[in-house]
């Protein structure tokens, strides 16, 4: 019986212990936070947050750099970082931009002259063009950013809002802080102000 | 030698453990249905079958039968099984974290993949000897590996078929894995095995 017991032990003891060294051993490099913050960023790698991209910015957010730099994803994107994050949601930085309806870059074609300056701007690879010959932009890879219109020597990349059609129409989601079930309601003051009422 | 060789061929074929002697069949359905997923799967579960095959034999002989413990085997089996696929979850993690996403739950599923402790349990009951462990346990694998792999191509394919409505999706997956398994037991003429 005892040895029965001790040697489960010794052998459950061994086991454990190697699994801790492989654990340490093979600790995979990377933070897998940082995977869930750039989940959550909109991926318009647009650089407004003052980092070139949106993976560097999660690792700053992760390393402790505030939630509120990213204009594109706007509020819902600090809301859902802040509930990932578990810290309180803060107004969006107005020194990195404001948010704004979603749009798309439209090249006036009969003005472009070719010369290729917003295919290197763009950091989603969403313009098509050669050097001399009219560029166009993808809509669908197109995600907003701003970054072509500035380096266009003849100016006729317009930013165009998103049209609202059938498919992409949705509802506005409820503002923070309104109930619409009785679940919603904070705990706490409110119910004990009620009961003493 | 050729004893060894009519093992490998005897437990890759004829008795092929998913087809012949139905163990395994939760990974065999679950992850059939992507090629390349079955590919990482196969490699991750040779890995674990060979090695705990061995280590279970070791256990037992060294260890277990010294110390009048045989009726210790399973639970032990277990604990060898368990430990050989954390290590291995480990080691495709830090190796390719790639494969670690695609294969995701299915690789800590090794742990209850019937095969790898129906083969440390045979083992015993066949009374193989260290080396036969060793081959016994990579024939299964490679058997296992085989089968799926055979049987995910033959999915992907089904995936695109023009399948009746009630037979698609599981349904015509198993019907399949009937008539799969029909085919391996021709093999049962193969090689005897006593």
């Amino acid at each position: 019986m005892w040895i029965a017991i001790v040697t489960l032990l010794i052998l459950a003891a061994i086991f454990g212990g190697l699994l801790g060294f492989a654990s340490v051993r093979f600790r995979p490099e990377g933070n897998p936070i940082v995977d869930n913050i750039d989940e959550i960023l909109p991926q318009t790698q647009c650089g407004q947050c003052g980092y070139p991209g949106c993976r560097p910015y999660a690792e700053a957010i992760a390393g402790g750099d505030k939630i509120n730099k990213c204009p594109p994803g706007g509020e819902a994107t600090i809301q859902a970082l802040a509930d990932l994050l578990d810290v309180e949601p803060e107004p969006l930085d107005a020194e990195h931009g404001e948010e704004k309806t979603r749009t798309v870059a439209v090249i006036r074609e009969d003005e472009c002259i070719g010369c290729t300056k917003c295919i290197q701007a763009c950091p989603v690879d969403a313009i098509l063009g050669a050097a001399k010959q009219m560029h166009t932009v993808i809509e669908s890879e197109c995600t907003g950013c701003d970054l072509c219109v500035e380096p266009c020597p003849v100016d006729c990349i317009d930013m165009v809002p998103v049209e609202m059609t059938m498919r992409s129409w949705h509802w506005d989601k409820p503002a923070p802080g309104v109930n619409l079930i009785a679940t919603d309601r904070p705990r706490g003051l409110e119910q004990k102000g009620e009961r003493a009422a | 030698m050729s004893d060894y060789l009519l093992l490998l061929v005897g437990t890759i074929l004829v008795n092929n453990f998913v087809l012949v002697q139905f163990l395994g069949l939760c990974p065999f359905m679950g992850v059939s249905s992507k090629l390349e997923t079955a590919v990482g799967m196969s490699a991750a579960t040779t890995f674990v079958l060979t090695l705990s095959s061995v280590a279970s034999y070791v256990i037992y002989t060294w260890l277990l039968e010294p110390l009048g413990l045989i009726y210790l085997k399973t639970i032990s089996f277990i604990l060898v099984i368990a430990f050989m696929v954390q290590f291995t979850e480990m080691l495709v993690r830090k190796t390719s974290p790639l494969l670690y996403r695609v294969l995701g739950i299915f690789l800590p599923l090794i742990t209850t993949n019937c095969a790898v402790l129906g083969v440390a349990l045979l083992n015993i009951s066949r009374q193989n000897s260290l080396i036969e462990s060793f081959l016994y346990g990579f024939g299964a694998a490679i058997g296992f590996s085989l089968v799926l792999i055979l049987f995910a191509a033959m999915r992907e394919r089904l995936a695109v078929a023009d399948v009746p409505v009630p037979f698609q999706g599981a349904a015509i997956g198993l019907v399949a894995a009937g008539i799969m398994s029909l085919a391996f037991m021709g093999f049962s003429g193969l090689v005897t095995l006593g």
